[in-house]
């Protein structure tokens, strides 16, 4: 620690911390454009410029190191005229027209320039232009009021990790931009226009819409990925205009992803349902709640319980989540489940309290390796993604584990690519049995003996075994594996060899709260098990029942066979779905809809993969008639006269559900499981891979126009193989393939895609209802229109 | 790998991989443009520049950044000699508004122009760093200093 004086007072601080960040710790203001305190130190603006004693010069704030005894004068006349002649400078090439600048009112360049510069402009000469770039549907450019801070161009250097943007000539002829037109590809992309401090990048959905003086601000929570991003909305007379970040260190820093960022496009699309509605001999009909919720109770009070099943997406809050096991398991039914995507349930009673990260998110940074089990983890989670590309950056080992070769913006220090995921997974932990002399189960002896290493395997291995804090996290494409029971065993005892941390990657923003709130067949609320066990998300669709209720789902799209589920909807005697959106797929399977708020326009909790309880108020009016839904299961409650569902507040809902899990503990430590047997039988023939992609986790961000133009979303529509088996079918990037599996067929054009292995093929989940996400499909050539 | 780059360029290319520590390859990008561009009969394209970027493993946008910066990098095709006139401080104080006005006027160019028979390109450079000698320009690989408009005819002249 050493005493420094700024403007006269005395502080302490660390030797070598740049005076910038003391400044700013200590609310000291000091102008400055291209300093960002999560961005290198570039030094290129000189809008920081404070006198030090003893200096000749004045020096730049944040490129100055702090030293014992230091002087520093930031509002002398020395500063100040710095200051001033630094804007002079920066105001010659930059538009005076603030008025039809989209940025005009949130402009970091007006207002230092109304703080700290001349009133008068003395400079009479032409100013430079420059022309605007096309840098897709997400960024608007204005590249003509560049200040050249390069914040946008470091963010991709150092954070997005993918570098897009660069400065590009010379001196004044230096423009910002990607030299060839192209759209940004980072799933981060959208911070860039928080960090640009003038109106050089701005949104492009919000173009134009709104001035920063007409809006609101509110907090909430983001409602997609199992981050829980802490979010800022602004709103202009009840509408909401745009999606902000809201700076907390431990969840999302300073970052939020570009899904979290766009998707409230979704909240006004045009199928946005705003009035009950019931189906009555075949034509529906709008009408009111009262006539419509007795229809809903009335027909399903002609069903018997156990014939009922709920299935609920885990992007609904842990109240509504919660009232819905309760409603379900008060008449009598044990058939609840938000696990749409997963379909090997056989060892869900040794499931910890809730999918765990095993960790806080921000310890993920201090991980020195880490092994990805089956995810797109940048895409799937994006921030999660970001700590683990700080760690590697620090010099972590990061692996994958997966069935595609996807791009990851870190060095990866081993891989696997496979889709024999078994057989491989236990050669890591045979690899490991070699060098940890840990006692194993000889039963677990025995199914390894016949196990042989490969290389891999081996090197994976060698990692885990020399970290002190390693991670072991199994994501989305492990959940949703037909093997996943084997596959989670493993990944446990590969863990527990190596003494790595265990954990999931979580999959939506209330996956944890849906385990916490009771949204399973096997456990009530707080993961009390239950008696009897009801039918599980797929046992429900695929063994059929009379009566369905529908929480915030599109089955079709949501559900991992998505035909299976549209069946036996369709079959079904009685189906209510709650939902924010009326499809054609929902006109035809339901009887009632029943329209519920969205994002921003409840109250409620979600809890993130860490278990961190975020609660968040109702900021908009849903659209008409639309209500919460943990209302409208209230009084569903009601009208089946269910005990103690009179509840007036989402709170109420919350601490009676945090009474009941009351000091309970995410733990992943389990005791062995050993698998009966091990699957390690290549599999046969060409094997379908799927993956939810990035822009079509749930009904909100199908709907976000402007994030379903980007590259992520159009990728998403064909069948992709690499270039060998591409080869063999005799197609190419302008034929189409037919499908065929499980005796359903479809067609879908081709993109040639190397990253996959030679026996399979990538089909994207959340576009079209197509057969279950794994297993063995036939491809041959045909010509569109053929299905 | 791409196959834009001959056998000759690489092995010139690895050379000057080699003087940096194996994980700052990046650093002899300035080195190998300049081989890509002299194969490629005197300029760049976006093609040649990515074959480097991939070459390296830098990010395209960094190749041209780097392009883009130095004058002696050309984006398109240029005449057999390009004569490159320094217009900063030094020599413009000592006059090459005239010398630049003269060029100009004797091969009927402007700047980032050649000559319709392709013998000629002209270019505006900053400081070449032979202040002492100015006003001055740059053909080739050869300073000329101290110019004069008789000077210029008479180096031109002797170029074929
Ligand atoms: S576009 Fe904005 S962030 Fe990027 S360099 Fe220009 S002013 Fe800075
Ligand atoms: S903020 Fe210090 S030079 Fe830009
Ligand atoms: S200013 Fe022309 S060579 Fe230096």
């Amino acid at each position: 620690m050493v005493t420094i004086e700024i403007d006269g007072k005395s502080y302490q601080a660390e030797a070598g911390q740049m005076l910038i960040e003391l400044t700013d710790n200590n609310g000291i203001d000091i102008p400055r454009f291209c300093y960002h305190k999560k961005l290198s130190v570039a030094a290129n603006c000189r809008m920081c410029l404070v006198e030090v004693e003893k200096a000749p010069k004045p020096l730049p704030a944040c490129a100055t190191p702090i030293m014992d005894g230091m002087k520093v004068f930031t509002r002398s006349e020395k500063a100040l005229i710095a200051q001033k002649s630094v804007m002079e400078f920066l105001l010659i090439n930059h538009p005076l027209d603030c008025p039809i600048c989209d940025q005009g009112g949130e402009c970091e360049l007006q207002d230092v320039a109304v703080g700290y510069g001349k009133d008068l402009s003395r400079y009479q000469e032409g100013k430079r232009v420059v022309f605007d770039k096309n840098i897709g549907p997400l960024i608007a450019t204005e590249m003509t009021r560049c200040i050249h801070c390069t914040r946008c161009v470091r963010f991709g250097q150092e954070i997005s990790g993918i570098q897009e943007l660069g400065a590009t000539g010379r001196g004044e002829h230096t423009e910002i931009g990607t030299y060839i037109e192209q759209s940004l590809s980072s799933e981060l992309s959208g911070n860039i226009i928080d960090l640009c401090p003038v109106g050089a990048l701005t949104s492009k959905p919000f173009r134009f819409k709104a001035r920063a003086w007409e809006m609101q601000q509110a907090e909430t929570i983001a409602p997609h990925d199992a981050v829980g991003s802490n979010l800022y909305v602004h709103l202009r007379s009840k509408q909401l205009m745009r999606v902000a970040p809201k700076e907390n260190e431990a969840v999302n820093e300073v970052w939020i992803s570009d899904r979290d960022r766009f998707s409230y496009e979704g909240l006004t699309a045009d199928d946005r349902l705003t009035t009950p509605m019931i189906k009555q001999d075949g034509n529906w009909q709008e009408t009111d709640w009262e006539t419509a919720l007795a229809f809903a109770s009335e027909n399903l009070k002609k069903l018997e319980s156990n014939n009922i099943g709920a299935l609920a997406s885990a992007t609904a809050t842990i109240e509504e989540l919660y009232l819905l096991q309760k409603f379900m398991r008060g008449i009598g039914s044990q058939n609840i489940d938000h696990r749409l995507r997963q379909v090997d349930f056989s060892d869900q009673n040794d499931a910890p309290l809730f999918p765990y990260l095993g960790q806080a998110i921000a310890d993920l940074e201090n991980s020195d390796a880490a092994l990805i089990i089956g995810s797109h983890l940048r895409k799937e989670q994006p921030l999660l993604n970001h700590r683990l590309r700080k760690a590697s950056l620090n010099g972590a080992k990061i692996m994958l584990f997966n069935p595609i070769d996807y791009d990851f913006n870190f060095k990866i220090a081993e891989k696997i690519i496979t889709t024999t995921w078994v057989k491989n997974l236990a050669g890591i932990a045979k690899a490991l049995l070699e060098t940890e002399a840990t006692l194993l189960p000889a039963k677990m002896q025995e199914l390894l003996a016949e196990v042989e290493i490969t290389e891999q395997q081996r090197a994976i291995a060698t990692v885990l075994s020399a970290t002190q804090k390693g991670t072991i996290l199994l994501g989305n494409l492990a959940t949703a594996h037909p093997q996943f029971a084997d596959i989670r065993s493993l990944a446990a005892i590969i863990a527990k060899l190596s003494g790595a941390n265990f954990g999931y990657c979580g999959e939506s923003c209330n996956t944890s709260g849906a385990w916490l709130a009771g949204a399973l067949p096997h456990r009530t609320a707080g993961g009390k098990p239950v008696e009897k066990a009801g039918l599980d998300a797929q046992a429900m669709l695929t063994q059929g029942l009379k009566g369905y209720i529908l929480l915030g789902l599109e089955p079709e799209l949501d559900n991992w066979n998505g035909v299976a589920a549209l069946n036996s909807l369709k079959q079904a005697e009685f189906v209510v779905s709650l939902t924010a959106y009326k499809t054609a797929a929902i006109e035809e399977y339901a009887n009632v809809i029943l329209p519920i708020s969205l994002f921003a326009e409840t109250s409620g909790t979600y809890v993130n993969v860490e278990g961190n309880w975020q609660s968040f108020k109702g900021i908009i009016p849903p659209p008409g008639e639309a209500r919460p839904a943990w209302k409208i299961l209230r009084v569903l409650g009601n009208l089946f006269e269910l005990e103690d569902f009179e509840y007036t507040s989402s709170n109420e809902v919350s601490e009676e559900l945090s009474e009941i899990i009351g000091d309970k503990l995410a733990n992943n430590k389990m005791g062995w499981q050993i698998p009966e047997k091990l699957e390690t039988q290549e599999a046969e023939g060409i094997q379908r891979i799927t993956e939810m992609p990035i822009y079509s986790v749930d009904a909100l961000v199908r709907r976000a126009d402007a994030l379903q133009n980007t590259i992520d979303a159009k990728i998403t529509k064909t069948a992709h193989i690499n270039a060998k088996l591409a080869n063999q079918l005799n197609v190419n990037e302008t034929s189409y393939v037919q499908v065929k599996q499980d005796e359903i067929m479809f067609t879908l054009a081709v993109t040639i895609n190397d990253q996959l292995p030679d026996n399979a093929v990538l089909i994207y989940a959340g576009q079209n209802a197509t057969a279950g996400w794994h297993g063995q499909v036939e491809l041959s050539a045909t010509t569109e229109g053929q299905t | 790998m791409s196959t834009l780059l001959s056998e000759q360029s690489r092995t010139e290319i690895d050379a000057w991989i080699a003087k940096y520590p194996p994980e700052q390859k990046q650093s002899a990008v300035m080195g190998a443009l300049k081989i890509v561009q002299e194969a490629n009969g005197g300029y760049l394209t976006t093609e040649l520049m990515d074959a480097v970027a991939e070459y390296l493993e830098m990010a395209p946008i960094a190749v041209y950044e780097v392009a883009t910066f130095y004058s002696m990098y050309e984006l398109k095709p240029v005449g057999k000699h390009k004569i490159c006139v320094c217009t900063n401080i030094s020599c413009m104080l000592c006059g090459s508004d005239d010398i630049v006005a003269h060029l100009k006027q004797k091969l009927n160019i402007g700047f980032g122009e050649t000559t319709a028979d392709n013998k000629f390109s002209l270019k505006e450079v900053e400081c070449l760093g032979a202040c002492g000698g100015a006003p001055m320009m740059q053909i080739g690989k050869t300073y000329y200093e101290n110019l004069t408009s008789e000077k210029i005819d008479d180096i031109l002249s002797q170029l074929d």
